[in-house]
Order: C-alpha cells, then sequence, then structure tokens
C-alpha cells in the first residue's frame, strides 16, 4: 500500500521510548569509570559484575542529570522515588534483574512542544512525556560463529561489562495521537528535539551511532476515526535520527499492508535494518514479559529536597526553541534560511564557528553550502565530517586575509575532510597560494592576451563582458589561484578600461 | 589455653605469655583433634592464618599497641566474602569460587588484626534451622554429635562449642546466630540492621540480613561486635552512626531498675517444657537483681512466621537469579546458554534453596504480589508497630530463644514446616530491625540440652542487650559453677 | 528436577503457601507496608572514579574465557 493511501485510510498512533546514556564520570551504582572504548573487562568492580555480596550505591550527579532531563522536559519531580528490580535473565545483565524503577519514578508528566518542518510548512505538536527514570546499562556481548555476527546461528558469545552499570535514563512518552501522514516526522522532530536538549543540558554526549542516544519506536494504527488503539509493533535497532523516520513510516505501510487485507498485526519487537529500510520480526511478546517487580531493598528511596530542584533548575541552559530564536535575531537571518540550517542540523555548527569569532553569514555559507553538499554525497549529516568549527574559522580567516579565494578555499574543505590536516596545512601542502603578486598576474594576463588577440581587441573597444574569456584563460594558467577580482581589474586597466 | 575466653587471651597475648601464632596452632591442633566429629569447617586457611600470626606476633615484639583482638583466632562463616580464600555459601553453585575482595566485615576483623582461620559449614545459602541443608555434610553437635548445632549457622556456632575458635562471625537473618547459639550453648547476637556493613555478605534476604558475633562469654561477644559494625558507605542500608557503646555495657551487666517485658505469644504452646523451665529461672535472677518484669502483648507475632516466610523467598528468588555459570562458579549441561544455566542451577542448587525461589518467584508474579508479597510487607508494619508498643513499656523484651532444644538430625528434615517453627521467637526482630542477643540460660531438664534466652531492644540500643547478658551470665555462672560448656561431653 | 522431586516439591509448596495465605487476613488497606527497617532518605556517592578491578582479577572466577571476555554459550536471542 502507499503511504498517501495508507494515511488516507488509517490513522497512526505512536509511542517513543529513548534511552540516554548520562555522561558522569562514574557508573550509577559504582566507581568504575565510563569511557567509551577501555580494554574489555577493564572497568568493572564486584558491584557491576554482581558478584555475590556486592552492594549498589546511587551517584548523586546522576540524579542530579536525571532532575535536570526531567525539569527541562516540563515534568514534577516526585517528592519521594525509589528504585525497584527488573527481573529477567540475559547473560549481559551480571545480576539477572536490572536496577530500575517502576511505580515510583522521579519524573512524571511532563511535555515536549515541536516545530515540525513538513512539506505544508511548520506544523506544531505537544508531544506529553509519561515519565522520566534512571537505570542501569548492560554489559554488551559479541557473537561469534555466526554469518552476519548477530545473534541468530552464533556458535557462542563473550562478554564485556565495561558497559553495564552505567547510568541510564529512560524517557517514555504517553500515546502520541493526531499526527496523521507527519507521523514520522513528528518522531524524527521529537528525538531531534530532546537531543538537542540533552546535548544543552550537558547530561550526555548523545551520539545515536555510539549507543549514548537509543531509540525504541512504537507504532499502532486504527482505521480513520476509531476510538480504540490497534495493536502495536515495538520497533529497536533504530541508530540515527533518518532512521527513526524511516522505521515509523516502514511500520505504518507495514501495518497497513496487513490490516488492509482483513489481517491481524502480531504485538511484538522488530528489528530496524538500514539497509533495507525495513523491520524484520523478533521475539513475539503475545505475553508481556512478567518482571516481578519489587522495592529495590539495597537502596534507600530518594526524596529531592526542594531546594536542591531549585538549585538545578536554575542551572539549564536556555530551550533550544528559545535559543534558535535568540540566534536568528543576533544572526540577522530570513526564516528560511534558519530553517535549512535546523533541518540540515548544522545550527550548532555554526554558532560554534561564529563564537570562535567568525562572521554569521559566511560561516552559514560555508557550513550550509560546501560542507553540507558533500556530507549529502556521503550520505552522512556535516557533524559527521572530520571538519571542525576551528576548521571552518580558519578557512574564513584565510579567505578574508586574501590568502584564499573562494575557489580554492572550496578546495582546501575538501582536503580537511579528506584528511589533509587544518586548513593552513593543506594550503602548504598542495602549494596553493593566491596570485595577488601584481607583476605574476600580469605575465599571466599578458600570455592570455597573446592567446586570445580577438578577444582582447573586443574589449578594448568597449566590449566589457568579454573580458570574462580572457579572465577564465588567467584562472585556468594560474590553477584558480589567482585572485579573480584583482585580475579583473589589471586587465581592463591594461585594455584600458575602467570596471 | 583454648578453653579460655578471647578476653582472656588477649591478657595473655598482652602479657607474653602466649604468641599470636602458638595460639593459632592451638586452635589448629584442636580442630585436627574434633573437626572429623565436629564438622564445623569447610575450608582451613592455615597458611594464611599463621602468617597474619607471624605478623602480629613481629610487631607486638617491636612494641606496637593494638586492638583489644589482635592475634585471636576466629572461624568465619562461610557467606562472607574472604579475598582469595574459597567461599562457598554451603553451596555446590560456589564450589572452589576464590572472591577477588574481602566483605567490610572481613576488612575490619583485619583491621583488627583478627585470625580467621577458616570458613565454617552453613544451611546452603543462609537457609535452615540445623544446617543439614548444607550441600557438603551437616555439622555435629559438640553436646551430642547425633543433633544438630542449628541453622543456618550451624558451624560457627559448633566452632565455638567445641573450643575450636573462641570467637566466630555468623549471619542472622531469621534467627541463624541466635538459634544455634542457644541449641550449643553459646552467645550470638544479632546486632541492629544496618549496624554491620553487608557488603561482601552473599545475600539471601536483603532487608532482613546482619552480620554479627558468636562466642562463648557477652564481654567476648561485645568486644567483636565493636570491632565489626560501624557505617560503611559502600552499603547504602548501613547506618550513620556510632557505634553504640556495647563493651562498656558488657562490662557494666546492672539490671536494677529496667523494665523487661515477657512477650506474652512468644511461650507457651509449642515450646519444650524444659526450655521455658530455664525461661522462668532466667526471669527469676533478673528479677532478684532489681529488674522490673512485666507482661507485654504483640499479636501480629502469630503471622511473623508466615510473613518471613514470603519476604525472605521472595527477596532470594531475586538475589539468586545471579548464579546463572556465565560468570564464577558451577558450569554444567550442554546447548544454549538458557540451557546451560537451567542444568547448572538444577545441579548447584539444594532442594531448600529451591523450593524458596519458587516460592519466592510466585510470590512476587503479577497477580499474586498483592496478596503475598504485598501482604507480608504491611504485617510487617504491624509487627513494627507492636514493637514500638511494647518498648513503650518496657526497656527490653525477652522470650526463649527457640522453642526447643537440639533436635537429632534428620528428625525435621522432611518436615519444612516444622523446620520453620524453630524461628518462631527470632523472626520478629528481623523483620522489625531491632537487635536481639541469645545467652545460655542452662540445660533442659528433660535432656540436658542447652537452652537459650532470648533479649530485644530497640534499634541502635544493642548496648542493653550486652547490659542484661552480662548481669544474666554473671548470675549464672555462680549458680552453675562453672561455665556451661564445661558440662559439654569431652570430644578428644 | 525429577517428577518424584516435582512431585514432592509441589505438596510442600502447596502446604506452605496455604499457610502463608494466612497473612491476607491480616493485611488491611489502611496498613502501609514496611520494605524496610530503616527509614532513611537519600544514600548517595559523590561522582568520582575509584579503582577497579583488573580484568584478570575479574574473569578470575569465569567458566570459560576468551580474548578478555567471558564466554559463554549461544544465546536464543531476540531476533527471529
Amino acid at each position: 500500500m502507499k503511504y498517501d493511501q495508507v494515511v488516507a485510510t488509517f490513522d497512526p498512533v505512536l509511542g517513543l521510548e529513548v534511552h540516554v546514556e548520562l555522561g558522569t564520570k562514574s557508573k550509577m551504582f559504582c566507581g568504575c569509570a565510563t569511557l567509551f572504548g577501555a580494554e574489555p573487562n577493564t572497568q568493572v568492580c564486584p558491584v557491576c559484575l554482581g558478584l555475590p555480596g556486592s552492594l549498589p550505591v546511587v551517584n548523586r550527579k546522576a540524579i542530579e542529570y536525571t532532575i535536570a532531563i526531567g525539569l527541562a522536559l516540563n515534568c514534577s519531580i516526585a517528592p519521594y522515588s525509589r528504585f525497584a528490580r527488573k527481573n529477567y535473565f540475559y547473560p549481559d545483565m551480571p545480576k539477572n534483574f536490572q536496577t530500575s524503577q517502576y511505580d515510583e519514578p522521579i519524573c512524571k508528566n511532563g511535555y515536549l512542544d515541536l516545530e515540525v518542518e513538513t512539506e505544508d510548512g511548520i506544523k506544531e505538536f505537544r508531544v506529553e512525556i509519561e515519565r522520566v527514570h534512571m537505570e542501569e546499562d548492560t554489559g554488551k556481548s559479541l557473537h561469534v560463529g555466526g554469518a552476519t555476527g548477530r545473534i541468530h546461528g552464533a556458535d557462542y558469545s563473550l562478554l564485556d561489562y565495561n558497559r553495564a552499570g552505567i547510568p541510564l535514563v529512560e524517557i517514555v512518552t504517553k500515546t502520541i495521537e493526531g499526527t496523521g501522514k507527519y507521523a514520522p516526522l513528528v518522531a524524527k522532530a521529537y528525538v531531534k528535539e530532546l537531543r538537542d536538549i540533552l546535548r544543552s543540558l550537558g547530561v550526555s554526549d548523545v551520539k545515536m551511532e555510539q549507543g549514548s542516544l537509543r531509540c525504541d519506536a512504537n507504532v499502532s494504527l486504527r482505521p480513520m476515526g476509531e476510538k480504540k488503539l490497534g495493536t502495536r509493533s515495538e520497533t529497536k535497532n533504530v541508530n540515527s535520527l533518518r532512521s527513526v523516520e524511516r522505521a515509523v513510516r516502514a511500520e505504518m505501510i507495514r501495518h497497513a499492508g496487513i490490516l488492509e487485507t482483513g489481517g491481524k498485526v502480531k504485538q511484538e519487537t522488530r528489528h530496524f535494518h538500514e539497509n533495507t529500510g525495513e523491520t524484520t520480526a523478533g521475539r513475539s511478546k503475545e505475553q508481556a514479559e512478567d518482571y516481578r517487580y519489587f522495592q529495590e531493598p539495597d537502596l534507600i528511596p530518594i526524596a529531592p529536597a526542594e531546594s536542591w530542584i531549585d538549585e538545578i533548575r536554575k542551572t539549564l541552559p536556555e530551550r533550544p526553541s528559545e535559543r534558535r530564536k535568540r540566534l536568528q535575531s543576533a544572526w540577522s537571518v530570513p526564516d528560511k534560511e534558519m530553517a535549512a540550517m535546523v533541518n540540515a542540523d548544522v545550527l550548532d555548527l555554526v554558532a560554534e564557528t561564529v563564537e570562535l569569532g567568525a562572521d554569521p553569514t559566511k560561516s552559514r555559507g560555508w557550513w550550509l553550502g560546501e560542507i553540507a553538499r558533500i556530507a549529502n554525497e556521503k550520505e552522512k549529516w556535516a557533524g559527521e565530517l572530520p571538519i571542525s568549527p576551528v576548521n571552518v574559522k580558519e578557512l574564513i580567516d584565510l579567505i578574508n586575509a586574501g590568502e584564499l579565494t573562494d575557489k580554492l578555499a572550496r578546495q582546501v574543505v575538501e582536503g580537511v575532510i579528506n584528511g589533509e590536516g587544518s586548513p593552513k596545512e593543506v594550503v602548504a601542502l598542495r602549494g596553493f597560494k593566491v596570485v595577488s603578486d601584481d607583476s605574476a598576474l600580469m605575465e599571466a594576463i599578458e600570455r592570455a592576451i597573446a592567446a586570445q588577440p580577438d578577444v582582447a581587441d573586443k574589449v578594448r573597444n568597449g566590449h566589457v563582458p568579454a573580458a570574462g574569456a580572457l579572465i577564465g584563460a588567467v584562472m585556468k594558467d594560474t590553477k584558480g589561484q589567482a585572485d579573480a577580482a584583482k585580475v579583473r581589474s589589471l586587465l581592463l586597466k591594461h585594455l584600458g578600461q575602467s570596471e | 589455653m583454648i578453653r579460655k575466653s578471647a578476653n582472656e587471651m588477649a591478657a595473655a597475648l598482652a602479657s607474653g605469655e602466649v604468641t599470636s601464632v602458638e595460639l593459632t596452632k592451638a586452635h589448629f591442633s584442636r580442630i585436627e583433634a574434633v573437626d572429623a566429629k565436629v564438622k564445623a569447617f569447610l575450608h582451613l586457611d592455615t597458611e594464611g592464618a599463621l602468617a597474619a600470626a607471624s605478623v602480629i606476633d613481629e610487631r607486638r615484639k617491636k612494641g606496637e599497641e593494638f586492638p583489644p583482638l589482635a592475634g585471636i583466632p576466629l572461624a568465619l562463616k562461610d557467606v562472607l566474602v574472604q579475598e582469595g580464600v574459597p567461599t562457598t555459601c554451603g553451596s555446590k553453585i560456589l564450589e572452589g569460587w576464590r572472591p577477588p575482595y574481602d566483605a567490610t566485615v572481613v576488612k575490619n576483623l583485619k583491621k583488627n588484626g583478627v585470625i580467621i582461620l577458616g570458613k565454617t559449614n552453613m544451611d546452603e545459602f543462609a537457609m535452615g534451622s540445623s544446617t543439614e541443608n548444607s550441600a557438603f555434610h551437616p555439622t555435629h553437635n559438640p553436646w551430642d554429635l547425633t543433633r544438630i548445632p542449628g541453622g543456618s549457622g550451624g558451624g560457627s556456632s559448633a566452632a565455638i562449642s567445641s573450643f575450636e575458635a573462641p570467637l566466630a562471625i555468623g549471619t542472622d537473618t531469621g534467627g541463624s546466630i541466635r538459634q544455634p547459639a542457644a541449641v550449643t550453648g553459646t552467645v550470638g547476637v544479632k546486632p541492629t540492621y544496618g549496624g554491620v556493613s553487608r557488603y561482601g555478605l552473599v545475600a539471601f534476604s536483603s532487608s532482613l540480613d546482619q552480620a554479627g558475633p558468636c562466642a562463648r562469654t557477652v564481654l567476648d561477644a561485645a568486644l567483636l561486635h565493636e570491632a565489626i559494625a560501624g557505617h560503611d558507605e559502600k552499603d547504602s542500608t548501613s547506618i550513620n552512626a556510632p557505634v553504640p557503646r556495647v563493651v562498656e555495657a558488657a562490662r557494666r551487666g546492672d539490671v536494677k531498675g529496667l523494665r523487661i517485658g515477657v512477650i506474652k505469644e512468644l511461650q507457651g504452646e509449642g515450646y519444650q517444657a524444659g526450655v521455658l523451665e530455664r525461661f522462668q529461672e532466667s526471669l527469676d535472677i533478673l528479677s532478684g537483681l532489681g529488674a522490673e518484669i512485666v507482661e507485654v502483648t504483640c499479636p501480629s507475632f502469630d503471622y511473623a512466621l508466615p510473613a518471613y516466610y514470603l519476604i525472605a523467598p521472595s527477596e532470594c528468588s531475586s538475589n539468586l537469579a545471579r548464579f546463572d555459570a556465565m560468570r564464577y562458579g558451577l558450569r554444567v549441561g550442554e546447548g544454549s546458554a538458557e540451557e546451560v544455566m537451567n542444568a547448572t542451577r538444577e545441579a548447584g542448587f539444594g532442594r531448600e534453596v529451591k523450593r524458596r525461589i519458587i516460592l519466592g518467584t510466585y510470590a512476587l508474579s503479577s497477580g499474586y504480589y498483592d496478596a503475598y508479597y504485598g501482604s507480608a510487607q504491611k504485617v510487617r508494619t504491624l509487627i513494627k508497630n507492636d514493637f514500638e508498643k511494647a518498648f513503650g513499656s518496657a526497656d527490653v523484651l525477652v522470650s526463649p530463644t527457640a522453642p526447643t532444644t537440639a533436635f537429632k538430625i534428620g528428625e525435621k528434615s522432611d518436615d519444612p514446616l516444622a523446620m520453620y517453627l524453630n524461628d518462631i521467637a527470632t523472626i520478629p526482630v528481623n523483620l522489625a530491625g531491632i537487635c536481639a542477643i541469645s545467652i545460655p540460660s542452662g540445660l533442659a531438664n528433660e535432656d540436658s540440652l542447652p537452652a537459650g534466652f532470648q533479649v530485644m531492644a530497640p534499634a541502635m540500643a544493642d548496648d542493653r542487650l550486652y547490659n542484661v547478658g552480662a548481669a544474666l551470665e554473671r548470675e549464672l555462672l555462680a549458680k552453675w559453677g562453672k561455665p556451661l560448656l564445661e558440662f559439654a561431653p569431652e570430644l578428644a | 528436577m525429577s517428577e518424584s522431586e516435582l512431585d514432592h516439591l509441589s505438596s510442600e509448596l502447596d502446604l506452605i503457601l496455604s499457610a502463608v495465605a494466612r497473612v491476607s487476613e491480616v493485611a488491611k488497606d489502611d496498613i502501609a507496608p514496611t520494605s524496610h527497617p530503616l527509614s532513611l532518605l537519600n544514600v548517595f556517592r559523590e561522582d568520582v572514579i575509584t579503582p577497579s578491578l583488573t580484568a584478570d582479577e575479574a574473569l578470575s572466577g569465569a567458566p570459560a574465557k576468551e580474548e578478555g571476555r567471558f564466554k559463554v554459550p549461544q544465546i536464543l536471542g531476540e531476533e527471529a
């Protein structure tokens, strides 16, 4: 069924669960380091390994970060909350229960307002947040022996518990209704806005590619006008913003296909595949697993003092949407350009570049222009490319100093992204030099005139536009390193014309 | 030397009459002589103990000052982790496991210079009242080798009462220090919950477990209590307050004007006549010393046993989930991870442990939570309230520690409900989190076997236990003419 | 567990459960449950790094290991 048909027939309902790995120095319940990429099992201790006799102690910073997240999402902070044990068996969980929160989460009932860019213009949606709670991450398993490195068909698995015990915050929305055909965009916008907020709070490095921000998307369809909710599927392994949008869309189409032929959607976990854009079935969730939740007896309840919450509230940075408005006015950016920056997700990069002292319009020009172009080509987003605001500032400085032309600068950008070094290093490596030395330019100009005498005559006779061909020849001759404006002015003067 | 109290041994060490190495060797000799019969120990750390002892001796020679128990040998219940030393918790599933870390209690013992001789036998994962649930072998009561030494800490109490060690550490979840103390004629204390760190204490029931001292005298127990108690930042449930002045209290032993509350529900039917006789006798003695005896009633105690047998299994079903053959311990079986885990747990856990895990899993499952675990938590509130009310009219509360003297090995092992009844007087204390002590009250007339007198005090009032205990102990010693253990049969 | 063990266990459990079901007799709605004997609140630790075990120590009890990781049998996974 085609998407347009799907949304004409059915009403999608979404539920989004986002897990955030907090950027605390130490783990949730012990003092082990949380650095990414350490040698396996070198950041573990009796507590996070779940050795017999070990006991957890709560990381105060993790609570602080969680409260900050709750406040940023307009939640109420529970005056009293506790940890609970979620009991189930899985080798990546050392205790075979996860210390989490159940009926007493630390933050509840918030909301996030979104401005979603659609083909029909900017639409506003409010996503209601059910709860924000704390839990601990699991270890990582490497599946060995199977064809694809995934579980299915593996001979055995190797477990690294460095990640076990890292603080996780789970943010759960209430059902998101009334998005209609914009559902995939709303989902993506929600995760993006959430990510931006988390980044601005400084509580996590929110890198979806590295797993510090994970999204599970719940999708269900019901016939237009129907009040009762349809059966939902839960899609995991959604590792980028683009995947959020694609996964929701794919599930909507898949559900519609089943319902349209009179079938029943199975309540199950699905896995999203980046390469195909499709989902495949995981474990069936016909019976919700019984986690036998009970209050964690090894931990003491949390009752954050009002004064502490107020202190945290004071440290909250401005909301991304407020920041956007402020920057837009500070940089005098038209709406369309602003939206383009937000869409290409380069706003923070531009801001950083401006903060280093570069001109906003020029900064925007590079990030939205050449760099975004290359990013698109490589199917990445600009922030993933190995070029930084520091690089761009250096580039702009070089242009301002007359050491680079725009044309050369574009080549420098390419060089930086290729790993040839900083802009200055690329310039040196590639031997770029803007030829603005008059005598050198004159030599090139003479050569061009000699090669195209008739064009030169045209110019002498007053046909100034014809100079373009000669300027072009000089640029070619100087391998694009000539300062085009200077060439033009010298050439015209030489041929007796004014500019 | 081995028949002395720890306090007396400490004096001998301080005066130079004996060295710690000599003392330690003497105890290992004793163990060699009698443990084939008593079977209190699962592991002996001869090398480690002698090395630690000689370090103490060296430092003492240099004139260093020591805490009271430095150089004194001790037996450690095998439920506490000791770095590099096999820790089994009485279970096959941990056979051979050597922990890479020390329990805080063990750290504190080492800090005090105490010499850990080895690990003692116990009911598997602390579940039981007779030590018959040990996966390895039962322990035998030194008073009568055909009888149980109590449980779950039967190994520790048997070691003390057979003079294999003057001190031991036990753990008490429903009476596992106190009941063994009662049936072996020794002293055992369950400190206030949170008074002693649980870090490194392999968890059975997290909201009830507590490590505590086992000894032959009240003063010895007090000295050990002070050595191991105190706040631990690694245990979120540990109390951040000074340790009650238990040694001072043990030296005082003055009950004049003290109000002693006798709990109506913890006597009468189900209690052996001889046990009740000794209990009454102890009451009379305390009364004679100037204490005021009052009767109190705690009606919710009738529900204590069932509540305990819902809460403890529930918590343990979760605590024992980690034993899955993946990271440590036993691994048997073929096939998938799930199959190997199931095969390992089937082979590695004994019947009582399996029983409690299944019971606990059931009590927590959705649909049953409210009726079982949820209700049990409410009973806990009622019990706490009853204690609070009772402590309004009494400074301490008393009862016989256990309803009977030591029964025969095998006598109750097929009847779980009968076995559970051994804890009827001790369990309410754990549910409320308060403290209690068991002091030998003498021998029951019918069978000449030891009975225990239990004293209970409000949370953080552990010193009251030792005060009353010391007073009673002094009078009883005078009455008997010699320590109770001198009446026990010679083992070697 | 063997058939006979299971039979034995199930009858024991029935007995225990009925004995234990008595608790719901007194557990009225207006009684708050106690999950903790202590009335402590807010026990935290600061966000500082403390020494971890070495990989060898961590793996010291492992029934099987490979390349510094715990080796476990095939996990029947989430994916079909």
